[in-house]
């Protein structure tokens, strides 16, 4: 089985390593870089738990290959805060509204919610769903993840200022 | 779940990447979104020697819209082609279609060209290939060919594409027909972006008179492969597509049809929603070209 060496940016610090070719991206992440906090669920690409930004782009973790993630730049459920000790807005808004309750689906969620609101400052209820669609949560029943966004989306707004410097953008 | 061991490269041209698949003799398999490819490889459900990643070679990304249709190399993104205002705006038909693909997620990262070639008898882009006719362009290391869609789908995931052959581009020919185009896409499915029990699929063209000229109507998930309503689609050219016109060539879809029976849903179920939502996609379309 062939190695390859890889580079690539994680939560804005540059990586390398060598990875047999059929380590998958959140082994890698989770294994090698010990970032644990992007989850295998499924990892057959249905659950949406290792849900992470893939140059800007919402893509699931367990279908890629690490070695397919060469000299791309990659924001995880780690990179979202401003610092490791806070939370964005949307993690904030996950906490107060109960959003969340095992956790497990937290980061996908995360994930796939920031990405909608990198894109879309106001989004309708339909967006919502449409962005989350595709992770699965077995605790909420979605309700209270859908106000968390909502929330979130209104707190943006009112802070009129790019996301990026309320500490809610993607690191890269 | 984690993949048997396997070999990668990742080459940079078409020639590069069929010379591999050639020298795999046949146990070489191409990655582009690797949405279907991965799943499969994790479940250990295929095993190839060699995985050529086609995802960095150029000349299989993008689209080009013109006058005479609209060519989407194999490995642009299902998100990249939704998003394309060209796509938009000379052919609909696929972007309604995009939208019930999947998930934001998964999108994000398959392909046109691998959906095409997993040829999942639910998949959205092969029936809006298979219902306008379109045409797939295919490299091997000895020769380069196009394939008619009606003679791509060789049955449920199997296509007419060789071990050997890499899929490059595929083309939607436009409709140059006076009048006005209408298109109309549905699906039912247990949850949305779940796969389709169901799907169908309509583009039409409207005279000045509303009376129909062409209609193309094809079904999705019924059978093995998608197919073409034909009798269906004779019965309603010349017609201007009123109630009573649409049912009776939703009798004749139905008695044509002869659709697949699993855990899903029984043949019978499938034969009744192909039916209701072959009549709600031209009607869609028809209202469509109406308001044009």
């Amino acid at each position: 089985m062939s190695q390859h060496d890889i580079a690539l940016t994680v939560n804005g610090r540059a990586y390398r390593g060598t990875v047999p070719a059929r380590l998958t991206l959140v082994d890698f992440l989770r294994d090698h870089l010990r970032l644990t906090g992007t989850h295998t669920g499924c990892e057959h690409g249905v659950c949406g738990a290792c849900s992470i930004l893939f140059d800007g782009q919402p893509m699931r973790s367990c279908l890629i290959f690490a070695v397919q993630a060469d000299g791309a730049t990659i924001t995880t459920v780690e990179g979202l805060a401003p610092d490791p000790a806070g939370l964005s807005v949307l993690q904030d808004c996950f906490w107060e509204t109960h959003a969340l309750q095992c956790g497990f689906c937290t980061p996908g969620m995360l994930i796939a919610a920031q990405a909608l609101l990198n894109r879309n400052r106001a989004p309708s209820d339909e967006e919502i769903r449409e962005a989350i669609g595709g992770n699965l949560c077995r605790c909420t029943g979605y309700k209270q993840i859908i106000d968390a966004i909502k929330l979130a989306a209104s707190r943006l707004q009112g802070a009129n200022a790019p996301l990026d410097q309320k500490g809610a953008g993607s690191h890269g | 779940m984690k993949a048997a061991e396997f070999d990668y490269a990742r080459p940079e041209t078409v020639d590069e990447a069929c010379r591999l698949l050639d020298g795999a003799a046949g146990d070489g398999k191409i990655i582009a979104g690797g949405q279907t490819l991965v799943p499969l490889l994790v479940m250990r459900l295929t095993r190839p020697s060699l995985v050529i990643d086609i995802n960095r070679i150029a000349a299989l990304h993008g689209i080009a819209a013109n006058d005479a249709g609209v060519t989407i190399k194999a490995a642009t993104r299902q998100a990249d082609v939704l998003a394309d205002a060209g796509v938009q705006q000379r052919l609909p038909l696929l972007t309604k279609a995009l939208r019930l693909v999947g998930h934001p997620q998964t999108r994000n990262r398959g392909t046109i060209g691998g959906s095409l070639a997993n040829a999942d008898p639910a998949a959205e882009i092969c029936l809006v290939a298979r219902t306008l006719d379109a045409e797939i362009s295919a490299q091997s290391r000895q020769t380069t060919r196009r394939i008619a869609m009606r003679d791509f789908c060789a049955g449920a995931m199997t296509t007419a594409l060789t071990p050997e052959e890499c899929l490059t581009d595929v083309r939607f020919p436009s409709w140059r027909d006076a009048g006005r185009i209408g298109t109309g896409f549905t699906e039912m499915s247990v949850r949305q972006s779940d796969f389709a029990l169901v799907a169908a699929a309509c583009q039409l063209v409207l005279d000045k008179d509303g009376v129909c000229r062409r209609i193309a109507l094809g079904i999705g998930g019924a059978e093995a492969s998608p197919v073409r309503a034909e009798a269906a689609e004779q019965h309603l050219t010349g017609t201007r597509l009123e109630a009573g016109d649409i049912d009776k060539a939703m009798d004749e879809l139905q008695a044509a049809l002869s659709p697949l029976s699993d855990v899903h849903a029984s043949a019978d179920y499938r034969r009744r929603v192909a039916g209701a939502l072959a009549a709600r996609v031209i009607a869609e379309a028809r209202d469509e070209a109406k308001a044009a």
